[in-house]
């Protein structure tokens, strides 16, 4: 028997190699086995989802740091506000979908309210997971979880970032939301990055074009960019890999230095990073032109992830069709 | 009632479809390039004992038909392999199938109410269906209409407390006519079913809960039929009933049956005949 041959397939899944599709997700357990083996005291709890999360590496280091709930989302998400208050530190993964949606309530009320130092790690996020369709998207995560009182919203790019990420925010006092695609994003930042909390980072300046994205979008925009470059537009992009709270001071100097600023979310364009960038121009008064790129308002069609990229627009090709259309407006 | 010697035929025709469904999902699976396979298989003999043993009351070609029983699919992982005989009821034309996962087919991994005519209900997320099951049982009663409602389960998906909320809500409603199945392959996607949280016994809990219980084994259709004419022989009114189905996760191929990896898998093309030879002499 041959098995399965899903390099020939980027596509596709299979139980027992994702592992090796998802470099992404090998960071995460790499982090915190790391900030275990350094006297942290995490615990990892999962829903019947540790090869999907990869957190089954962490699992094999750490068994008796790894707690299973099976798939009860909601009641591992209360158990882990509950952990939180014995001293531990509780890094919770499943799919986006069924952490920000299912148990918005526990979190809001469990975690975000009593401000309980609980990671939340909404993996599979977007529309990564395809012809799953809408019971496994999620397009308003990031909207849901920056509208709840002490919740940082924290989207990382790339493997380094996810990693450095999960390393500096690790004493952060209150609650965090991460948001993770398939695990298989390209890798940005080859040599490791500087991760500062609400600090964005800027891959060069633009007088024609800001272009601001967040997480799984950053590589595509970055792509894209290179693209408007080669038609002598001037474009620059920021990695806003920190939703919440928002680095304002980096959306203002972009709307003076540029003519134009487009933010780039695989996330509904209501109450994400498009709506946060909105937010700051108009309370600082700033007439820039501002076009939110993402799904718009409405549920995906299924299909193979690739293809839904292609079709939405939110691959290198389109994000840079849909700035030139702006650019052209 | 029960599955009498005059049912060979019957009994004949429902093993014919559940190989055809298992079939099915490896051709379209081999489109989609991943898939589950594995529970898919363990709820073959259930999905066709319900759709061509004569216990759901369809009409071919009229998916909206009011007086339908309706089907809810917990497991809706698994919808790979009711698609093909909803395509079989021609509630949609044969050639969508083709098309199973593609950009813009109506056909997903999870089945969806609002694309897929004779899907009665969409699902994706576990534990919601008995409720939403429940939900239908309660509007036939108000609205006078007298039809069954199955709600397939797995057996990882009565890990969510929804599940426990629908299931005491039933029973005090008395919806005799909701009939849920837990197809219980004892495994989930970590593992073992008992080792990720463990279940048992899980009958006892139903009972306690106010339902009747019916023990069987999954792929023996004579027990399949006997337990939903059992099931469907009470009305609407008294104790809800379940049925909890013993199978085998990846029932057909042996090493699909014998690794739990196969929850999600792609077989690669080269392999789907022999494949297709297991399914047919295990049949
Ligand atoms: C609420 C929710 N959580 C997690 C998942 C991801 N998931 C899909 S299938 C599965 C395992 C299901 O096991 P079981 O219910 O036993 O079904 P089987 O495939 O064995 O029939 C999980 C965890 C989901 N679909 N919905
Ligand atoms: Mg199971």
């Amino acid at each position: 028997m041959t098995t399965t041959e899903p390099e020939l397939h980027p596509d596709s899944w299979h139980l027992l190699m994702l592992l090796d599709q998802a470099p992404g997700f090998a960071a995460i357990s790499q982090a915190l086995i790391e900030l275990t083996d350094e006297g942290h005291p995490i615990a990892v709890t999962t829903a019947d989802l540790k090869y999907s999360n990869g957190l089954v590496r962490f699992q094999e280091k750490h068994p008796e740091r790894f707690l299973q709930f099976g798939i009860s989302e909601q009641n591992m998400v209360s158990a882990s506000a509950g952990l939180a208050t014995t001293g531990l530190l509780p890094y919770t993964a499943t799919f986006a979908s069924f952490l920000a949606l299912l148990c918005c309530e526990q979190i809001r009320t469990d975690v975000a309210y009593c401000n309980q130092p609980v990671r939340l790690i909404g993996h599979h996020a977007g529309i990564s997971l395809g012809f799953y369709g809408t019971s496994h998207h999620a397009t308003e995560d990031l909207a849901i979880m920056r509208s709840m009182a002490n919740m940082t919203v924290i989207a990382p790019s790339d493997p380094a970032q996810f990693h450095a990420a999960i390393r500096a925010t690790v004493n952060h006092p209150g609650p965090i939301y991460f948001r993770a695609s398939r695990g298989r994003d390209p890798i940005i930042y080859e040599h490791g990055v500087d991760f500062q909390l609400g600090r964005a980072i800027a891959h060069g300046e633009g007088s024609d074009l800001m272009l601001i994205a967040t997480g799984s979008s950053v590589h595509p925009t970055l792509a894209a960019a290179e693209q408007l470059r080669e038609q002598g537009i001037s474009v620059g992009v920021l990695d806003m890999h920190t939703v919440k709270p928002l680095d304002g001071d980096a959306v203002l100097a972009a709307a003076r230095g540029a003519g134009r600023l487009m933010t780039v979310e695989e996330h509904n364009v209501l109450g994400g990073l498009g709506g946060a960038v909105a937010e700051v121009l108009t309370e600082e008064g700033v007439a820039t032109k501002l076009h939110r790129h993402g799904i718009k308002d409405e549920y995906s069609l299924i299909g193979p992830p690739t293809h839904l990229y292609r079709h939405y627009e939110l691959d290198a090709a389109g994000i840079a069709q849909v700035a030139l259309r702006f650019l052209n407006a | 009632m029960s599955a009498a010697a005059d049912d060979g035929e019957l009994i004949a025709r429902i093993k014919e479809k559940a190989l055809f469904a298992r079939e099915e999902t490896v051709r379209l699976t081999g489109i989609a390039k991943t898939g589950h396979y594995a529970s898919a298989f363990s709820c073959a003999e259930i999905l066709a004992t319900l759709y061509y043993g004569d216990i759901m009351r369809l009409k071919p070609g009229e998916p909206q038909w009011k007086q339908r029983d309706r089907f809810l699919f917990g497991k809706g992982h698994a919808a790979i392999a009711l698609y093909p005989f909803l395509a079989d009821y021609g509630f949609f034309d044969k050639s969508v199938l083709d098309e199973y996962t593609r950009l813009g087919n109506p056909l997903g991994d999870h089945p969806d109410m609002r694309k897929v005519p004779g899907i009665d209900f969409s699902s994706g997320s576990l534990g919601h269906a008995l409720s939403a099951g429940l939900g239908m049982a309660l509007g036939g009663r108000l609205n006078k209409i007298d039809y069954n409602v199955f709600v397939l389960l797995g057996d990882g998906e009565q890990h969510e407390g929804q599940v426990w909320e629908a299931a005491l809500s039933a029973a005090h409603h008395r919806t005799g006519n909701l009939i849920a199945i837990v197809d219980r392959n004892e495994y989930s996607l970590d593992g073992k079913v008992d080792d990720v949280i463990g279940i048992e016994p899980v009958l006892d809990k139903w009972q306690a809960f106010g339902w009747n219980t019916i023990d069987i084994d999954g792929h023996d259709v004579p027990q399949v039929l006997r337990a939903l004419r059992d099931a469907t022989a009470a009305s609407d009114g008294g104790k809800p009933t379940v049925i909890v189905a013993h199978t085998v996760k990846g029932k057909g191929i042996p090493y699909m049956e014998t690794q739990f990896g196969w929850h999600l898998g792609y077989l690669h093309p080269s392999d789907e005949k022999a494949a297709l030879a297991h399914l047919r002499s295990n049949a």
